[in-house]
Order: C-alpha cells, then sequence, then structure tokens
C-alpha cells in the first residue's frame, strides 16, 4: 500500500447504526490515519508482509467491526476485556469474539473527566471517555464488557462503567497461595457460566479443547516473532512488533495466528540474509512495564526517531499475553478449567505482592531478545508498576544493565523531555 | 575553532574552544525567534564543527549544527571540564533540574531530571521571587538574612504561589518566606542526587548555581560533599557541546 493512499477507512453508515458520535468519530479516524502514515508507512525496510496488518489498521472502525457484528447476529458472545487475566478460550469455545477495548488515546480523556478524577490512570480514563463519548465501535458493539479488580482506578471504575453498558468483575487474587488459586478457579468457573447465559448454550470440553489450541497457536505465533527480533540486525521495528501486539487483542485469532506466521517466515528470510529494519549497529532497547493500548506508540516512536530498535515488550501488550500456554492434552472440563486457571495464574502483573517472579522474567527476556538497556515505561498514577520499578531498577543495577525509567500520560505535552531522557539513555548505551 | 551552543527553555548560551582552552562565551534570551538568536551569535565564528544541545538542538541540527548531543552528555562533559575529579553533576536551569552520576572515566553512570512540572526549577525561584517582591538576583541574598525559614510545603508552582500569598497576608517576614522557598528546592535536589547516588564532589551547574543560598543550603545538607560552580555555571552545557565538537 503506498504511504499516501493509506486512511483509516469510514463507514459512517454502520457508526450511525451503532449509536455513535459519527461527526466527530470521523475526525479521529482521520487522524489516526495521518498518525499511522507518519509513524510506520514512512518506515524504511519494512517485511512486505506487514500489508496485511496495515490493512486491520485500515479496517480497524469498519471491517473488523461487521465481523464481529456478524457474529453476534449468529447469537454468539462479543465480550469487551481490558486485561490478559480474562479467559479469552472460553468465549471463543462458545463461538464467539474476545476484544480488547479502546484505552489508548489523549482524544477520550476529556469525557472522562467530565466525571472521573482528573488524578488516575489514563487508560482507565481514556476507556471509560471512549464509552462516555460514545467514540469507540467497539464499545458500542460488545454485548457486555467483562472488568477485573487488577488496580483501584479499574474496579471503582467498572460501577460507573456499568451505567453505560453492562459490566461484570472478576475478582483477580492479589497473592499466589493455595486459596488464591481456589479463588481464581471459581472466578472462571463463573465466567464460563456467565457466557454460556449469554448465548444460551452449554460450552462442551471439545470446544474448549478447540479454542485452547486456536488461542496457544496465536500465543505461539506472537512467541515465534519474539524469537526473530533477538537476531541482529533486528527484522522487524520495535513499531510494527507493537502494532502487532495490539492488533492480537482486535483480529480473528486463527486468521491472525496464520498471517503472524507467514511474516515470521519472511523474518526468517531476512534473518538469513542479513536484513534488518534498522542498521546492526541501532542500540537495542528492551521496553518493559505497563502496557500501551493502541495508538500509544509515543515511547516506540520517540526510540527509534533516535535510530534505536526496541526488541522487546515485557507487558500485557506484550510478551505477558503470550508467554504461557495452556496443555493441550485435557480431555474432561474440570481437568481443562484446572490447567487454563494454572496457565492463569503465572502471569505475572504488579497487582501481586510479592511478585518477584516479573523481575526474574525481565532478565530473562533481557538476555534472550540480545537487548542492550531496558527502558520501564508506567503510566501515571499506576501505582502498582511505579512502584515495583523500584526492584525493577535494583535488579539492573546488580546486572550492570543500563536502565532508564519514565513515567508518562498520553498527552503529547512531555515529548520534549522524554526525548532529552531517551537520547541520553541512548547516548549511555552507544558509551 | 569548535563551538558549542546550548539552546535552552530560557537563553541561549554558546562555547568557543580553541587549541582546548575557552577563549569566547556568551548567553542572551531564547526571545521569540531561537533559530535566529542562536545563529547571530554563532554567526561571529569561523567554527571547524558546531555541537548543539539542549531543546533547541534538533532544530540548529537542522539548520547549522553539525551533531547534536543531550544536555546530560554536555554537562557531564563540562563539568569534568572545570573539575577532572567529579563525581556527579547536578544542573539546575530555567526549565529542567537535573542529577548526573558519572563514571571514573567521565561517562554518563545515570541520570534523574525532574517531572514534567516546574518545580524544583529556576522557574520556580523566579515565580516566587516575584510574587514576594523581590528581584531574582536579589532573591538569594535576601533568603540568608533569614534564620528561620517558613516551611513551604508545596512542590507544585501553582500551588505554592498560593501558599506564598497566603504566608504573606499572615504577616510572615518575607526573608523567612525565600528561606523556606529555597530550602523547598534545596530538598528536592538532595532527593534527586539521593536517587541517582553521588560522591564526594558534585559540580552544580546552571543559573540557579549563582544562587548563594541555593549552593550554601546544598553544602550544609551534605555533609562531606564537596560542592563546585564553576565561574560561569550556565555555560557548562555549551562548553560540553564544544568539548565534543573537538573530540
Amino acid at each position: 500500500m503506498s504511504s499516501a493512499a493509506f486512511e483509516v477507512r469510514p463507514y459512517p453508515e454502520m457508526w450511525a447504526e451503532l449509536d455513535m458520535d459519527v461527526g466527530r468519530f470521523d475526525k479521529a479516524r482521520q487522524m489516526l490515519g495521518e498518525v499511522y502514515r507518519k509513524m510506520f508507512l514512512s518506515q524504511k525496510n519494512r517485511p512486505a508482509n506487514m500489508a496485511y496488518f496495515d490493512n486491520m489498521v485500515a479496517e480497524i472502525f469498519g471491517g473488523r467491526i461487521k465481523e464481529m457484528l456478524a457474529v453476534k447476529k449468529k447469537g454468539k458472545p462479543v465480550v469487551g476485556t481490558f486485561c490478559v487475566y480474562i479467559p479469552e478460550e472460553i468465549v471463543v469455545a462458545a463461538g464467539g469474539v474476545c476484544v480488547g477495548l479502546c484505552g489508548g488515546s489523549q482524544g477520550s480523556v476529556p469525557d472522562a473527566e467530565k466525571v472521573l478524577p482528573r488524578n488516575i490512570c489514563p487508560m482507565v480514563k481514556s476507556a471509560y471517555g471512549f464509552k462516555a463519548g460514545r467514540i469507540c465501535p467497539y464499545f458500542q458493539s460488545v454485548d457486555f464488557v467483562y472488568g477485573e479488580t487488577t488496580c483501584d482506578a479499574k474496579k471503582k471504575t467498572w460501577e460507573l462503567l456499568d451505567r453505560l453498558v453492562p459490566t461484570y468483575v472478576m475478582e483477580i487474587p492479589q497473592m499466589k497461595k493455595k486459596r488464591d488459586r481456589t479463588l481464581w478457579l471459581e472466578e472462571v468457573q463463573e465466567f464460563k457460566a456467565k457466557v454460556e447465559e449469554v448465548c444460551k448454550t452449554t460450552i462442551s470440553s471439545e470446544d474448549l479443547a478447540g479454542a485452547i489450541r486456536v488461542i496457544n497457536d496465536k500465543r505461539r505465533a506472537l512467541q515465534r516473532l519474539t524469537r526473530l527480533r533477538a537476531a541482529s540486525p533486528a527484522p522487524i521495528s520495535g513499531k510494527d512488533a507493537l502494532l502487532i501486539e495490539q492488533i492480537a487483542f482486535y483480529d480473528e485469532p486463527v486468521r491472525f495466528a496464520e498471517k503472524v506466521n507467514t511474516l515470521c517466515d519472511e523474518l526468517e528470510q531476512r534473518v538469513a540474509a542479513g536484513i534488518g529494519a534498522t542498521p546492526a549497529d541501532a542500540p537495542r532497547v528492551m521496553v518493559s512495564g505497563t502496557p500501551m493500548a493502541l495508538p500509544n506508540w509515543k515511547v516506540h516512536n520517540l526510540v527509534e526517531s533516535a535510530r534505536a530498535v526496541v526488541v522487546n515488550e515485557e507487558s500485557c501488550i506484550g510478551t505477558r499475553y503470550f508467554k504461557d500456554l495452556i496443555a493441550e492434552d485435557k480431555k474432561t472440563m474440570d481437568d481443562q478449567l484446572a490447567v487454563l486457571t494454572d496457565r492463569y495464574m503465572q502471569i505475572d502483573c504488579s497487582c501481586f505482592t510479592p511478585n518477584d517472579e516479573r523481575i526474574d522474567q525481565i532478565l530473562k527476556e533481557y538476555r534472550e531478545s540480545k537487548a542492550q538497556g531496558i527502558l520501564h515505561y508506567s503510566l501515571q498514577f499506576c501505582h502498582t508498576y511505579n512502584i515495583e520499578e523500584i526492584k525493577v531498577r535494583e535488579a539492573c543495577e546488580k546486572e550492570g544493565i543500563p536502565y532508564l525509567s519514565i513515567e508518562s500520560d498520553y498527552s503529547p505535552e512531555d515529548v520534549g523531555q522524554l526525548q532529552t531522557r531517551i537520547e541520553a539513555f541512548l547516548e549511555q548505551i552507544r558509551g | 575553532m569548535f563551538v558549542g551552543i546550548d539552546l535552552g527553555s530560557r537563553t541561549i548560551k554558546v562555547a568557543a574552544l580553541e587549541n582546548g582552552r575557552l577563549v569566547d562565551r556568551q548567553l542572551s534570551e531564547s526571545g521569540f525567534d531561537p533559530h535566529d538568536q542562536a545563529l547571530k551569535m554563532i554567526g561571529r565564528y569561523t567554527p571547524a564543527r558546531v555541537v548543539a544541545t539542549g531543546y533547541g538542538r534538533h532544530l540548529a541540527l537542522k539548520h547549522f549544527a553539525d551533531e547534536v548531543i543531550t544536555e546530560i552528555k554536555a554537562h557531564a562533559l563540562g563539568a569534568r571540564f572545570h573539575f577532572p575529579e567529579c563525581t556527579t553533576v547536578v544542573d539546575i536551569g530555567g526549565q529542567d533540574s537535573k542529577a548526573i552520576s558519572l563514571g571514573a572515566n567521565g561517562s554518563v553512570i545515570n541520570f534523574q531530571m525532574n517531572d514534567k512540572c516546574a518545580a524544583g526549577t529556576g522557574k520556580f525561584l523566579e515565580i516566587m521571587a516575584a510574587s514576594l517582591g523581590f528581584r531574582l538576583d536579589e532573591f538569594g541574598p535576601a533568603a540568608l538574612q533569614s534564620e528561620h525559614e517558613v516551611a513551604i510545603n508545596s512542590m507544585c508552582t501553582v500551588f505554592a504561589e498560593s501558599e506564598v500569598i497566603s504566608l504573606k497576608n499572615h504577616g510572615a517576614p518575607p526573608q523567612d518566606i525565600a528561606r523556606g522557598v529555597h530550602l523547598s528546592v534545596v530538598n528536592r535536589i538532595v532527593a534527586m542526587l539521593s536517587r541517582v547516588g553521588y560522591g564526594e564532589a558534585i559540580v552544580f551547574s546552571g543559573g540557579v548555581a549563582r544562587n548563594p543560598c541555593i549552593v550554601g543550603m546544598l553544602r550544609e545538607r551534605l555533609d562531606n560533599v564537596r560542592v563546585d560552580s564553576p565561574p560561569a555555571p550556565d555555560i557548562v552545557g555549551a562548553l560540553g557541546a564544544a568539548l565534543h565538537a573537538a573530540r
């Protein structure tokens, strides 16, 4: 696709049917297209198979919504989520769609600030604002939202969001003791019951076995992509890889896995031929911390505009989403739900205490991705990540890993300051 | 000749080196057109290389500079030029404050910068001085006249200004409030230094290093640590850029 021809395609009739604020949303659509052209399509040496993902962005507010609505029309559930704890295998087993909702843009924050306090997490504000302002077609298409209790801002906002869209909440344990696993298993069972209630069917163990394979395949494809980024020069930019990790939350999983694998085939050839997205001497940076929801490309764009390359995201939109798989050999529903629960209990979110396995995981990913420094990113007011950052910093100091921590939100006002910090960090790596 | 230019948020600084010696320096307001101002300032030289740093560095690179380095690296280089043994640099400029920890060879090991607000920067002192009716150059000496500071609790410039106004209206002597304002800045610098880790020899650069009260309080707070300031503390970043140009 030529850069000049790219646009995020408009579907005003469908948006009107979804009761959206069409005039306002159309402006947001045009802005997204413009930003995407500037940040993504201007990159040099992109893999040819990024074309599919470019098109997923072009159809983000149209084609993909149509597919979801078709599923819904058949009586299957469309569930919106904000967290990697929501077991999407269960939704897929019911023939439904599990979709990550909008929450990565400054544009919807003023809508939220009419109601919510200003000094809370920008992701929570942005998400609430997207629904309140009727400017997210995903929000407008879901049967219900499944929230969770990973942080205080989220769990209290769900109570208010429920007034605008049915919102159910899973209680995420905060420790990893035996009783916490019991609690989580019960939550998983209740989630399944809720999904079955909405689609008026019973999920069989065959259905669930199939869904576990589908989502495992998606996670395996993303693992493969991550491994390929360890090559030097990196065969794909961090921006493109982050984009794929973001699209993982709204694309159809079988097709998505296939397309990621096709891209990986190309990347393997590039690695063999020594072709990189950036020069071989570009500093390699690993990003760790809070998730970057689409279209939050701020940090990656700053790093890569300074001629470095991001080679890994240790984050929920990143490796935390796909590093663990579910055993596929279980035959009964009870056994399947047990291994599913075990898989989700391995997630090393900062909402847990203690959470030292995350520090080990960061160091492991640092080594595996052959990064030369770690950039910790925390959204403002994300207390758990912000405080856990201290342990990450200590671990990096102990290991002699160049390290930079930044705290930011979705607004562009601190770009100048962040640019200085990031460039100084890269000067440190370059030596 | 090698020239370094520091396009800061408030002022533009230039340093010119010849045979490893600082032969000229300039400082002027950034004004409405910093690019034009910068061109005027370097127009008087015919340098072999120009290196830019500061907020406007990328603009300079586009138009006239040969290379850019960050303020962090520039201050590290500039501080070492004056004090080859220094372990840490504190720079407090108009919009930024930073603490930089240096390795044995002078390379940057670690750094901290203020958040995206004016607390603990020159701007903060400027606004507080104005609300107490002092000129900026009188502010430090006025604070030195006080022996009992009035505590300023707010870190935010906007809230601190309200706090200062309310203290004034409660009859607190302006010198005591001034001392409190200075102390709040010093506390902020010390916290930043603690996070970055500091050694035994600190170089204090940036325009705020000309404030005798801040320097004095910093020396008091940091036991067994040398705190030195070069004769022209504003120019350290530009000097660092010039040193990089000469490499």
